[in-house]
């Protein structure tokens, strides 16, 4: 898992409240034998005008201009904007790896759904809470300037305009955080017990050799 | 103290436990096939991770291949998906290596949950995982056996652990002789009857009484598959005469002195005699007649002389809405009696009841009798490529192909319908599979579940009937 610490990215909006998983990437593309490659149908059913099925050249398909994400200012977008219960519905764990296919790394909302908020853990999505007041000022600057850019600093736990004239806190649980900042997925984490791990093996092979053979 | 076989099987596998209970779970055998793994394999790539111990990993492809015409080989595949995953795997097996793997079309593929038993690469005191929820079925052979999720088969794939917490203990205790013609499946029918699917959630069950050490390992097999239809992530069967009898001269079973040692420490899993269980549940085994769903989930569940039931007659509104909707998708009227239900198609197959002696069960209905002619078609598939040879040797295809029953290759076939063989919308069907959620044997296709004695009896009349009347 790729290391978070400093993220100075482009902010691109999503306001709508409840977007679910089946919106962020629908059923038909969990066919696919891989988890990278959903970056093109990430909101697939928003982002094309036509109906989308695994398999189709998506740079072919014709994009619906009125959504968001097409727009050119927001193109290369690291930062997503959104409202609050983000991610509800299914367990898709495909939901954030296509927000990070398509190059997102952190969302910020007031709230997220339970499932999602774990998988983006498990995937190095860092996901920001910050208040109604606060996602409703930030949707206005969003608006207003092109070109809209933030800083999530982990090690200091905040959200802050590039000329830092706001400051926002946010909190995390301290495992998460330390997850994040040094790369840590769970298999990272479970990695931290390798000779432990192996010594238990080495005694197992030991006095059941039919086991580990 | 004493402990439960859950407790020592646990107590014997952790590496390492956290603050807040969460414990590393060594895992002895990591059963992989087509479907949940290739994300997995990816993600190790990805990561630049290597597999922990190859030798713990036991693959086949099974979900996706098809049931016939394999002379046409994987060019038979017409699902371009299904083909990518059975490629796939081929590939990540190439690139990663396994103890053993069985592709399709060789002679000793075959369902995951089959293959893993029959070739002893499932052995008591063993942990094992699958990416598929049935793992439970191994848990008949006194190991403690999980489904887990495609990112769990990554993290076995890179650690030999799985992050776990304890479960409760739960026991199921069958007490007495099951009459003629009931068999296994009839049993943990009504377990799930009585218990409910959520019956066992946050457990692992132990299956034990008289009328769960009169089954073999075949019957044991069955009721611990359906475990997780109870609610319960694992189902066990203490280690005795038949489970040991079993494992005897197996492949990948140990030998020689081993053997002995091996047998020595397999006897003592067995819960101890003043264990104690959160919960307990007893059935008397002559008091379960075969049983048949009338539902969308395994709970829906009534013996053959039985009735459908009427939601009008139920009190609870949150079961009464159940029931509705459940006989609507099924199209049924409440009060009709099972035994005049007809049906369209008959499956027998699936990790529950594809073993030789589900094959031979279902071949003494057929033997002499024919195939109704208002069934569309009456398939048999085995569980494995050796199952399907031996019950050739027994002369069973022929019974069943004189019956007019379809003899197929092994696989997972209409269990899920991921390959060619399905249910049509409306399409009603006696299956030996273990879910008859809506659509799932195809959209719109009506799933009963029985055993595969039943499951005979009711393609050669056309509808359910007792088979215990058959004579
Ligand atoms: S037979 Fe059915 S339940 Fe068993 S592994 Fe295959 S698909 Fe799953």
């Amino acid at each position: 898992m790729e290391k978070f610490s400093l993220l100075n990215g482009l902010v691109a909006p999503m306001d709508r409240a409840n977007v679910d998983t089946d919106a962020i990437i629908p059923k038909q593309f969990l066919k696919s034998i891989k988890r990278t490659g959903y970056g093109p149908n990430l909101f697939d059913a928003w982002r094309y005008t036509d109906h989308g099925e695994p398999g189709m050249d998506h740079s072919k398909r014709p994009k619906n201009p009125d959504f968001v994400l097409n727009q050119a200012r927001y193109q290369g977008a690291q930062i997503l904007l959104a409202r609050k219960n983000f991610g509800c519905g299914s367990s898709r764990e495909h939901a954030p790896w296509a927000l990070m296919d398509d190059g997102f790394r952190c969302v910020i909302a007031p709230s997220f759904a339970d499932i999602f908020f774990n998988n983006s853990a498990k995937n190095g999505l860092l996901l920001v809470v910050l208040s109604e007041a606060d996602i409703d000022r930030l949707f206005y600057d969003v608006a207003s300037f092109p070109g809209f850019r933030l800083i999530v600093d982990l090690e200091k736990q905040t959200v802050s305009t590039t000329d830092a004239s706001r400051v926002h806190h946010f909190d995390i649980d301290t495992f998460r955080k330390y997850c994040l900042l040094n790369g840590l997925d769970e298999i990272g984490l479970t990695l931290r017990h390798a000779d432990k791990i192996r010594a238990f093996e080495n005694q197992r092979t030991m006095q059941f050799p039919w086991y580990t053979r | 103290m004493g402990q439960t076989l859950y407790d020592k099987l646990w107590n014997s596998h952790v590496v390492h436990t956290e603050d807040d209970g969460t414990a590393l779970l060594y895992i002895d055998r990591h059963l992989v096939h087509e479907v949940t793994s290739p994300q997995a394999y990816e993600g190790l790539k990805i990561a630049g991770r290597k597999p922990w111990r190859v030798s713990s990993v036991v693959a086949t492809a099974d979900h996706n291949t098809p049931t016939n015409d394999w002379h046409l080989g994987i060019a038979g595949i017409t699902d371009p998906i299904s083909r990518l995953q059975i490629e796939t795997l081929d590939a990540n097996m190439r690139e990663y290596g396994a103890k053993v793997y069985f592709p399709f079309l060789d002679k000793r593929q075959g369902i995951v949950h089959v293959i893993g038993p029959e070739n002893g690469a499932t052995l008591p005191g063993m942990t094992v995982v699958c990416g598929d929820s049935h793992t439970s079925t191994h848990g008949a052979f006194a190991c403690l056996a999980h489904g887990i999720g495609t990112s769990e088969v990554e993290h076995v794939l890179a650690t030999q652990c799985l992050v776990q917490k304890k479960m409760q203990n739960m026991r199921v205790t069958i007490d007495g002789t099951l009459g003629r013609g009931v068999t296994a499946k009839d049993v943990v029918l009504a377990i799930i009857g009585r218990i409910g699917t959520a019956g066992g959630t946050g457990c692992a069950i132990e299956f034990a009484g008289s009328g769960i050490r009169g089954l073999s390992m075949e019957g044991r097999m069955t009721v611990c598959n359906m475990a997780i239809e109870a609610g319960a992530r694992a189902g066990l069967v203490a280690v005795d005469e038949t489970t040991i009898e079993y494992l005897k001269g197996r492949p990948f079973s140990p030998s020689g002195v081993e053997w002995e040692q091996a047998v020595a420490y397999w006897r003592t899993l067995v819960s101890d005699a003043d264990a104690k269980f959160d919960r307990e549940v007893t059935l008397r085994a002559e008091e379960i007649v075969p049983q048949v769903t009338w539902g969308t989930s395994p709970e829906m569940v009534m013996g053959i002389d039985g009735a459908v039931p009427d939601p009008d007659r139920e009190k609870d509104a949150v079961r009464r809405e159940g029931m509705e909707r459940a006989l609507a998708y099924m199209g049924l009227k409440p009060r009709t009696p099972i035994q005049d239900i007809r049906i369209d198609k008959v499956f027998i197959g699936s990790c529950t009841n594809s073993r030789i002696e589900d094959l031979r069960a279902a071949a003494a209905v057929a033997k002499g009798r024919r195939v109704a002619a208002t069934i569309k078609v009456a398939m048999v598939v085995p569980g494995s490529g050796l199952v399907k040879a031996q019950a050739e040797k027994e002369g069973l295809d022929r019974i069943f192909r004189e019956a007019g029953f379809d003899w197929r290759e092994p696989g997972c076939s209409m269990c899920l319908a991921m390959n060619a063989d399905r249910l049509e919308p409306g399409e009603r069907c006696a299956s030996t599979s273990n879910r008859n959620f809506e659509g799932r044997q195809g959209a719109g296709g009506r799933t009963h579940l029985v055993s595969p004695a039943m499951a005979a009896a009711a393609a050669v009349a056309g509808h359910f009937v007792d088979v215990r009347k058959l004579g």
